[in-house]
Order: C-alpha cells, then sequence, then structure tokens
C-alpha cells in the first residue's frame, strides 16, 4: 500500500485539534467511556504526575524515507521539518548543565538530519549514560552514505532500538511498506556484524514490535520467545528485547481506525485493558519530550497533538528542571493506550 | 425492539449477565479465565482450538473475540484458516457417518 502523510493529502486529521475533538468527542462526550481523567480518579489512583526526569527524547526531525500506515509522527520524504544547529546547541547546554540519563534521538528517521552525527558525537562529550537511536533500520540500506551507520553506532556506544513489525515479510511490508521487510533483515544482519544484539557484546540492540492493525499487542515475553526463534532460524539473527508497543489512537493511526471504522472497538479494548497498575509507571513520569523546534512535550505522542507542557518552561531555551517535575501531565484520551494490558511505552511494557 | 437477534455492542455488555446472578455468572467467568491459561497446552494453541470450536458452534461474538486473540497472538492468518477447516471438517464427517446409519436403516428396510 502506497500511502503519503496526512499533511501532504491535506486531511483534516493533519490538524491536531481535528485530532483532539474526535478523542474528546462522540462516545467520550456521551458518557459511553468514561474519560481518561474520569477512569483514573474512579480507579482510586492519584493523577498522573512526574516523578523524576531521565530521559530526553528528542525528535529531530519528521523527514523519513519510509511512508508507515500506523505513524503517529506523520513523517515521511515529503515532510521537511528539521531541528536547527542552533535548538540543537541550546539542548547541549541542557545536558552539561542538569543530570540526564538517557537521551533518546527519534524522528522521522533521525539519522536522515545533515548534522546527525555530529549531535550524537556532541552528546557523548556530555555526562549522559545511554544515547537511544530509533532507526527504522532500512535507512542503512537507503542511500550509500548511510551504509556505515552500524560501525558509528557502535563507535558511539549508541543503543540501537529498531521498528520489525514482524518476523513474516507479509505483514511487515502491510504496515511499513513495500520492501521494507527485506531490507530490515539485511539491515539487522549488518547491525549484528558489528557486535549488535549478539549475546557477549555490550551494544544493545532491542526491537519494537507494534501491532499491524485494529488490536492491541499480545504478551511481550511470548512475542519475544516468537520473535527470537523465528529471527534465528530463518534468518541467523539476533537481538536482545522485543518491545511490545501498543498503537495510539491519533495522527495516521487515528485516521485508519476512523476510515476502517475500528475507531470506537478500538477505543473501548483500550478502555476494557486499562490497567491501574501501568499507570504509576507510564514514560510522561520520567521522560521529557523535545520538538524539532525545541518545544517540551509530556511525550511524543502528546508533542503530536501540539499539547506543550503545562508549565512556563515549555521551550529547550527556558528549560527548568523545577517547574518541568512541578507541572500537570497533559492527558487525553490517547493516554488509554499507555495503560492498556501490561501497558505500553517507548520502553515496552510497565506493568 | 432491535431488528436483528446478534447486537456486536452485546459482546461488550457479556459481564453484565452477572447483574441478574452473581454466583453462577462468577462460577462461569472464573471457570472460563481458568480454561484459558497457560497449561499443557499453551494459550496460543488454546486460542486456534476456540476459533474451531467458535465456527462449529457458529457464534459471531466467538468469532470475533477468538480472531482478535489470535492476531494479538501473533497467530497467522493461514493457520486460522486451517483451524477452520478443522472444526469444519469434523462437523462434515459428524453429519456424513450418519449416512452409515441411514444406509443400514435402507439395508434394514429393503428386501
Amino acid at each position: 500500500m502506497k500511502i503519503k502523510s496526512l499533511k501532504s493529502r491535506k486531511d483534516s486529521l493533519a490538524q491536531t485539534e481535528k485530532q483532539l475533538a474526535v478523542l474528546n468527542g462522540g462516545i467520550f462526550k456521551d458518557g459511553t467511556l468514561p474519560k481518561f481523567k474520569q477512569k483514573v480518579k474512579s480507579s482510586n489512583l492519584k493523577q498522573v504526575r512526574p516523578s523524576r526526569l531521565e530521559i530526553l527524547q528528542i525528535n529531530i526531525g519528521y523527514m523519513c524515507n519510509q511512508v508507515c500506515a500506523h505513524c503517529h509522527v506523520d513523517a515521511g520524504p515529503d515532510r521537511k521539518e528539521i531541528m536547527t544547529h542552533e535548538t540543537m546547541e541550546e539542548i547541549l547546554m541542557v545536558l552539561k548543565k542538569n543530570k540526564i540519563k538517557t537521551v533518546d534521538l527519534t524522528g522521522g528517521a533521525p539519522e536522515m538530519h545533515p548534522e546527525f552525527r555530529w549531535f550524537v558525537e556532541e552528546i557523548r562529550k556530555t555526562e549522559v549514560e545511554e544515547i537511544i537511536v530509533r532507526s527504522n533500520l532500512t535507512i542503512i540500506l537507503a542511500n550509500k552514505k548511510y551504509n556505515d551507520l552500524p560501525n558509528f553506532f557502535a563507535r558511539n556506544e549508541i543503543h540501537v532500538i529498531s521498528s520489525l513489525p514482524f518476523y513474516k515479510r507479509n505483514k511487515t511490508d502491510r504496515q511499513r511498506g513495500d520492501g521494507v521487510f527485506d531490507a530490515s533483515i539485511k539491515a539487522l544482519k549488518m547491525l549484528n556484524a558489528v557486535g549488535y544484539g549478539i549475546p557477549e557484546s555490550n551494544l544493545e540492540l532491542d526491537l519494537v514490535y507494534n501491532p499491524s492493525g485494529a488490536f492491541l499487542p499480545g504478551d511481550q515475553n511470548t512475542l519475544e520467545n516468537d520473535f527470537k526463534k523465528a529471527l534465528k532460524e530463518d534468518f541467523e539473527i539476533e537481538f536482545n528485547q522485543l518491545f511490545a508497543i501498543t498503537n495510539l489512537p491519533i495522527s495516521r493511526f487515528l485516521d485508519y481506525l476512523i476510515a476502517s471504522e475500528n475507531y470506537e472497538d478500538y477505543m473501548h479494548s483500550l478502555v476494557d485493558a486499562f490497567n491501574p497498575s501501568a499507570v504509576k509507571n507510564v514514560m510522561c513520569t520520567n521522560t521529557i519530550s523535545v520538538s524539532w523546534e525545541g518545544y517540551l512535550f509530556d511525550c511524543d505522542f502528546n508533542q503530536m497533538l501540539d499539547l506543550k507542557v503545562n508549565t512556563t518552561s515549555k521551550h529547550i531555551s527556558t528549560f527548568d528542571p523545577e517547574k518541568l517535575i512541578d507541572r500537570d501531565i497533559q492527558l487525553s484520551q490517547h493516554c488509554y493506550g499507555c495503560t492498556a494490558g501490561a501497558g505500553s511505552s517507548c520502553q515496552g511494557s510497565i506493568a | 425492539m432491535k431488528k436483528s437477534y446478534y447486537q456486536p455492542e452485546d459482546l461488550k455488555n457479556f459481564g453484565k449477565i452477572n447483574e441478574w446472578n452473581k454466583v453462577l455468572g462468577s462460577k462461569f467467568f472464573d471457570y472460563y479465565n481458568s480454561v484459558f491459561e497457560e497449561g499443557s497446552l499453551s494459550a496460543r494453541e488454546k486460542s486456534l482450538i476456540a476459533l474451531a470450536v467458535s465456527h462449529v458452534v457458529q457464534c459471531p461474538y466467538c468469532i470475533d473475540s477468538y480472531t482478535k486473540d489470535g492476531l494479538q497472538r501473533g497467530v497467522e492468518k493461514e493457520e486460522m484458516m486451517e483451524a477452520v477447516h478443522v472444526g469444519a471438517a469434523i462437523k462434515a464427517g459428524a453429519a456424513l457417518v450418519h449416512g452409515v446409519q441411514m444406509m443400514n436403516k435402507h439395508d434394514q428396510l429393503s428386501m
């Protein structure tokens, strides 16, 4: 399936207020389902609040070599938004002044940013312990200039987290585009070849599984075993962990849910699977998401809905950890995606 | 009243049967949940058996549930269809084996 970004299709859902209208209206407005805030309250839980700041997740731009059907960023080759050098410098200043354990680089395909390598090397000079790059894998083969990315990652001890929706071609290509599976397998072999995901190596390679349709992910450990067995037997590929991530009902996935008449059933599934024990570990409790323009958000999803942090420290240039730790999280009905079943975060299950 | 015997939204309200008899309803749901736990058979195998049986008993709610359950477990459509054929084959066999009864009766009644 060849698709374009909502933005280039001039789809009304490209406007964040339209998405929020869907999430706040219909079955949540008429009381068929409780709003997320009410659900948390009626479950006798404390409202979601930040507990500590450990992870700065930085979206350095929306451009991508792929156009995935479920992409919550609405990324693609037609998206030109990228972070400026000035904003990157501001982030580096924040990393030097504050104790932040992990930097999590995402996009689009973050590797496509012209200053990606410089930025990574500068982050390595700070006291940040871990640098994650969310790589879509196919970028490594998309152009000759990216072929040495596995070596670059290894040299900088990058923790690579890659999406692979399934261990078979059919489901992967349906979600992420024709040819994505074969290219991903080649890229995984290249990463294995430099030591990524190999048991005795300290170079970490994790995979992300997200369902290719309007259903929730199954048990993360079972899926990890299935992936490990299939990738080892069929392709001799190894990796460390599998993260099962729930698709959140925003952007292109929301568009798909509405177009396929699955929206209401999907929201029912999310609400039915609400797991109180996942609430205290949702990623907005320890993460701040930074947009390509330098604005701050509770998570990457709120970034895509343009729900900026609810404090006066809204931009990387005015980054204030005390104000940020004392903020209320911006909640809407998409938050059910992080608390369903075993819970979901950029690091997989949380309950 | 609605014009169809089956309403998709009824499945979401299955738990409401407890409102009219909590004791028996709870026993059923406890039993049901225990049956589908990992055991000598994996939860995945049980899901496929449930999908096959759903077709045999022609329960639309069960078919929706166990198709979705299979997708969540990474069951592939080829596996799902094979399971449905297992159910259908047993059902067809159950009908056809009565053919022997028909033959016996025929012969008994015939000169």
